[in-house]
């Protein structure tokens, strides 16, 4: 009797390998030396180094500066977020329904997506310039005593503005698609149950939009998170009186400006559990609404 | 044929490091036009020898710079020079054997070739010389000339009762009267050197860095009532924290005066469509009757260790090279810096450089004033997130959201953190 053996090839191995080894060289190891110095008391060239124990998190977590950036951080997150899926959502629906000149609406609002977060911070904060910006000299004269430089709610508006200006593009050609993506006839069915258009949209559409919706979600909490960081470099710095550090922002602070390795990787462990809770919360509980 | 011009252009400079010149790498934070100048400065030195060749690299702004630095000190890939800027000093002159300081490299060093404010700045506590003063500058006022005369105004504030007394009839002709670009620098550190305060325990820093700062006391609490005064009654304008931000509204005509850097003074003379001076930086007469020299800003080279002893002693060369009088002379026509050597002080002056150009004088004349206990410096860990503490505490004062008395408080207790944290990693 013989027993059946399948031949185990390398070659699958072989495929993945690329992969894989992106994501131990350019995740998994930086992660664990993230891990490793949050542990360490170092001086910035690292000739002394002491073993410290939770020292690093307990001096940057319980600062005020600390607490001050993580509130910041989800209030901006869940604004973004909400702001930038919403438009974009309403756009895309009304794009989808454009027949004459379709295509130049699409592309115009499509634009945006090619601006790298730092140049859309340049441009908001040329725009907010208190000396030439037209926007900043618009906010005074429809009468908002408009100073972002001083006001905390200001500077969070300016941010969240060119945040969510940035992103709404992105979001906007994923919306489109997923449009596109659902079966004429479902409509047409739908137009002869139903007469009211928001009806029709909450009850056939927006379901069938749910795994595009997830998605997005995903990824504008992580683009909130950590991609508005050269938004916020090039716009407020994070003033006024620490108003819209974020947390990724204060990292790079602290560690690449300040030369706190320990204490700079202490908070990006934090950080990276932060986002892995998130999205093991929205994989878990969101995602089971969603159909695929 | 510019094409063929080109191609041989190229093919000189690939051959040119065939030569057995030692390289020597330069890494610097000097952007636009002064980056310019440190390029000239490198192949005026690669002209006069041909021992070594050295390399300028620019890593970006100053904090980029350090970081560069530090990064590449512990993969051991480190440059023979690097540029840190004042607030990265304890940082790297804390860090023993990451750098040989200049005092020993330099073969016939004389600290006392060196004009008085600079000497001790990027010294030890015993004045050993760690790191050569560079960039060097320090914080003037600028002063619109057609804005004084406008408001009837003879000239310049020595002081701040001086300034509170013009400036009701400078808001009167139409203008803010002060705008200035770095409150942690100018409006606290030089604030301190400028009356004879101490600004921390241990030395000011430089003989421990088990430490307390002492910001938090009654000057710096009068002055910024002071400030916010004038901010609310229209006599201050605050255009931001950017450098940048407020001296365009000095450039712009809105205020008539601006506390900028005595580097400042070749940028403005470029852009500003008007007649302008430079005067020292105003003191209070309350806390003072005459005024102390102020500090050097700026950045210093360091010549960085575990490098090979012939690079090491290109480094020294070419630090010979850069504080020779003509070198130093050139670095302050060029760019506004201070020359940082009496010899180079004499040159100029000899030169008749400042009858025509007064205003380049004032920085120099500023920093040689009479000395003070604590005029030398400040050694300070951690000082790039204490400066972060101070703005974000200054910013409060001035939205109102914090009293003064709050603010700084919360600015000690913030800065004592930093301060211990930074002790307990050097142990």
């Amino acid at each position: 009797m013989k027993r059946v053996q399948f031949e185990h090839s390398p070659i699958p191995y072989l495929f993945v390998a690329p992969q894989i080894i992106i994501i131990v060289v350019f995740f998994l190891w930086p992660a664990a030396q993230a891990v490793y110095q949050s542990f360490l008391l170092e001086d910035a060239f690292g000739l002394s180094s002491q073993f410290v124990w939770f020292r690093n998190y307990s001096d940057t977590i319980f600062s005020a500066a600390w607490l001050q950036a993580f509130w910041f951080t989800i209030i901006f997150s869940t604004l973004v977020t909400a702001l930038s899926l919403g438009l974009a959502l309403l756009l895309a629906v009304k794009a989808n329904e454009v027949i004459q000149g379709a295509s130049t609406y699409k592309t115009l609002l499509m634009w945006a997506y090619a601006i790298a977060p730092p140049v859309a911070g340049l441009m908001g904060n040329l725009m907010f310039n208190p000396l030439i910006g037209d926007l900043y000299g618009f906010m005074n004269a429809v009468g908002f005593d408009f100073d972002h430089k001083l006001d905390p709610y200001d500077a969070g508006f300016v941010v969240v503005l060119i945040s969510v200006w940035k992103q709404v593009s992105v979001n906007f050609i994923f919306f489109l698609s997923g449009l596109q993506g659902i079966p004429k006839s479902v409509n047409e069915a739908a137009l002869m149950d139903c007469k009211s258009p928001t009806r029709r949209f909450w009850t056939i559409t927006f379901p069938l939009l749910a795994p595009t919706t997830f998605f997005l979600m995903v990824i504008n909490i992580t683009y909130a998170f950590f991609e508005t960081f050269g938004i916020i470099d090039t716009t407020t710095q994070g003033a006024p009186g620490g108003a819209t550090t974020t947390l990724v922002f204060k990292v790079f602070q602290d560690g690449f400006r300040g030369a706190d390795i320990g204490g700079s990787s202490a908070q990006s462990v934090v950080l990276m559990l932060l986002v892995l809770a998130l999205t093991v919360i929205q994989f878990r509980f969101i995602e089971k609404k969603v159909h695929y | 044929m510019k094409f063929l011009s080109m191609m041989t252009a190229g093919l000189v400079t690939v051959a040119a490091p065939v030569s057995a010149a030692t390289d020597i790498q330069f890494w610097h934070a000097m952007g636009g036009r002064l980056g310019e100048v440190v390029e000239e400065i490198a192949a005026k030195y690669n002209a006069s020898q041909d021992t070594y060749n050295l390399v300028p690299t620019y890593k970006g702004g100053y904090e980029d710079t350090m970081t560069a630095g530090i990064a590449a000190f512990r993969a051991k890939q480190q440059p023979n020079i690097i540029q840190i800027f004042d607030a990265g000093a304890a940082t790297i002159i804390n860090a023993k054997g990451a750098t040989i300081p200049v005092a020993e490299l330099m073969s016939d060093f004389n600290a006392e070739d060196y004009i008085e404010g600079v000497r001790n700045f990027y010294a030890d506590s015993d004045g050993n010389m760690i790191g050569m003063p560079f960039n060097s500058s320090t914080p003037l006022l600028y002063y619109n000339k057609d804005i004084l005369a406008k408001a009837g105004i003879e000239g310049p504030p020595a002081t701040w009762e001086e300034f509170e007394a013009m400036a009701p009839a400078i808001k009167e002709a139409g203008y803010q009267a002060l705008a200035q670009s770095h409150s942690p620098w100018i409006f606290s550190e030089n604030f301190h050197s400028r009356h004879n305060l101490q600004l921390a325990t241990g030395n000011n820093g430089y003989d421990s860095t088990d430490v307390e700062i002492l910001y938090n006391n009654d000057h710096m609490k009068m002055h910024w009532t002071k400030v916010k005064e004038w901010l609310d009654a229209d006599y201050y304008g605050f255009y931001g924290r950017g450098w940048g931000d407020n001296q365009d509204a000095f450039v712009q005509q809105k205020t008539a005066m601006w506390l900028g850097s005595s580097g400042s003074f070749g940028g403005l003379a470029s852009s500003a469509e008007f007649e302008f001076g430079a005067a020292e930086l105003p003191y209070w007469k309350s806390i003072t009757d005459e005024p102390y020299g102020t500090f050097i800003g700026g950045a210093a080279l360091f010549a960085m260790a575990g490098k090979p002893d012939e690079e090491n002693a290109g480094v020294a060369d070419f630090m010979e090279f850069l504080t020779s009088a003509e070198m130093q002379y050139f670095w302050h026509k060029e760019t506004g810096y201070v020359p940082i050597t009496n010899a180079a002080y004499e040159l100029a002056k000899s030169d008749g450089y400042y009858e025509s150009t007064p205003d380049a004088e004032v920085g120099i004349t500023q920093l040689t004033q009479r000395a003070g206990e604590w005029t030398k410096g400040y050694r300070l860990g951690f000082y790039v997130q204490i400066r972060e503490a101070m703005y974000k505490q200054y910013d409060n004062i001035f939205s109102g959201s914090s009293s003064v008395e709050d603010a700084f408080v919360a600015m000690e207790e913030e800065s004592n953190a930093l301060l211990d944290r930074f002790d307990a990693s050097m142990n």
